[in-house]
């Protein structure tokens, strides 16, 4: 599966390995391997088929179609393809995870609770 | 050429396991009313955010649902995790075991008392056995005092080819069952690993009778049995 086509889309292809802190305001397609963080605050994140990212992200939306090692904050909604390995607790107000993806972590829906809580 | 052997195998086969065409086949959903289950839903309408582990296959059906409650849902598919291959090694005898303690390193990482309610589900009847005892013992540490863990229990009646299933939660008292069918996909662990070791889905281990059960749960505060018409015996114990 190849990414969409955006004129606002950063990719990491499959054969680049970054360490480090990524941060941008842009959306991110990620195919390749991402070790650290990864933070875009009001865009999104697509962890492709043959990505593999071990950081912790914060970004608005997130879509995971291969691995992700971390924690995942999103202030919008994730979604866990078929083919989804995730480890760590996701944290987010919508979610939608499709039949055969794999979570080992927590799944904490914040929007109501925080409106709730009057945060 | 086949050889003779090989051709007489292939007369065992084809009455046992499925033709390619069948098992690419969706797994087929069945219906089950569970007691448990509904002993348990007393609590899903609590004001009280619950804290709640599901350590079925990763089920989107029971993260909605509890999410959706207002409660928050930790997902560990226990049954994957051991199958990893570093998990193997030799006891004192030189029979191939898992070693609970590298599991229990890797799994179930969670402070004292964290969880109001623990979904084991068929677990234990398909766990490696060297792993059964280790893991029981580390749900109840997790389990908060109080809190209670619901797990199901082949009975004598249910043959070794029994199926495996991963269980989703659609009603009060109702589970939608779907048989585990070991995909490509569903063969990584979470190290990423492709496990060669398991063929089309996990076998029954073992029946457990219920003083079996009982010694189990040895350390829990109370225990109580629900038996199903599925040759199938539900039990829910408390911390």
């Amino acid at each position: 599966m190849s990414a969409p086509l955006s004129a606002d889309l950063a990719q990491i292809g499959k054969s680049v390995v970054i360490k480090g802190e990524l941060s941008g305001s842009e959306d991110l397609y990620v195919d390749g391997q991402v070790e650290g963080s990864i933070a875009l605050k009001n865009h999104s994140l697509t962890v492709g088929p043959n990505g593999q990212v071990k950081a912790s992200v914060d970004a608005k939306g997130v879509v995971v179609q291969g691995k992700l090692e971390g924690n995942v904050q999103a202030s919008d909604r994730v979604e866990l393809r078929k083919s989804a390995v995730v480890t760590g607790d996701i944290t987010t107000q919508r979610i939608s995870i499709e039949e055969g993806a794999y979570l080992k972590g927590k799944v904490d829906i914040s929007g109501k609770a925080d409106k709730a809580a009057g945060k | 050429m086949a050889t003779v052997a090989q051709n007489f195998m292939k007369l065992f086969r084809s009455s046992s396991s499925p033709s390619p065409a069948e098992s690419q086949q969706v797994p087929q959903k069945l219906t089950r009313r569970s007691s448990g289950l509904g002993e348990l839903s007393r609590l899903w309408d609590s004001e009280t955010p619950l804290t709640v582990l599901d350590l079925g296959s990763t089920s989107p059906t029971n993260i909605t649902f509890f999410t959706g409650r207002g409660h928050k849902i930790y997902s560990e598919d226990l049954l994957v995790a051991s199958t990893e291959p570093q998990l193997v090694t030799k006891d004192e005898q030189g029979n191939m075991v898992l070693d609970s303690r590298k599991f229990l390193a890797d799994n179930l990482l969670y402070p004292a008392a964290h969880f109001d309610v623990v979904l084991c589900w068929n677990l234990a009847d398909y766990l490696d056995e060297s792993l059964v005892r280790p893991v029981m013992g580390r749900l109840w540490s997790v389990l908060k005092p109080g809190g209670m863990l619901l797990a199901f229990f082949h009975t004598k009646d249910a043959g070794p080819d029994s199926p495996c299933y991963r269980f989703h939660i659609i009603g009060k008292d109702t589970l939608e069952m779907q048989r585990i069918v070991m995909r490509r996909e569903a063969r990584r662990g979470p190290t990423g690993a492709i496990h060669t070791a398991i063929v089309d889905s996990f076998r029954l281990q073992r029946v457990f009778n219920n003083r079996h059960i009982e010694t189990l749960f040895r350390d829990f505060a109370s225990i109580k049995f629900f038996l199903a018409r599925d040759n199938v015996r539900e039990v829910m114990v408390v911390r």
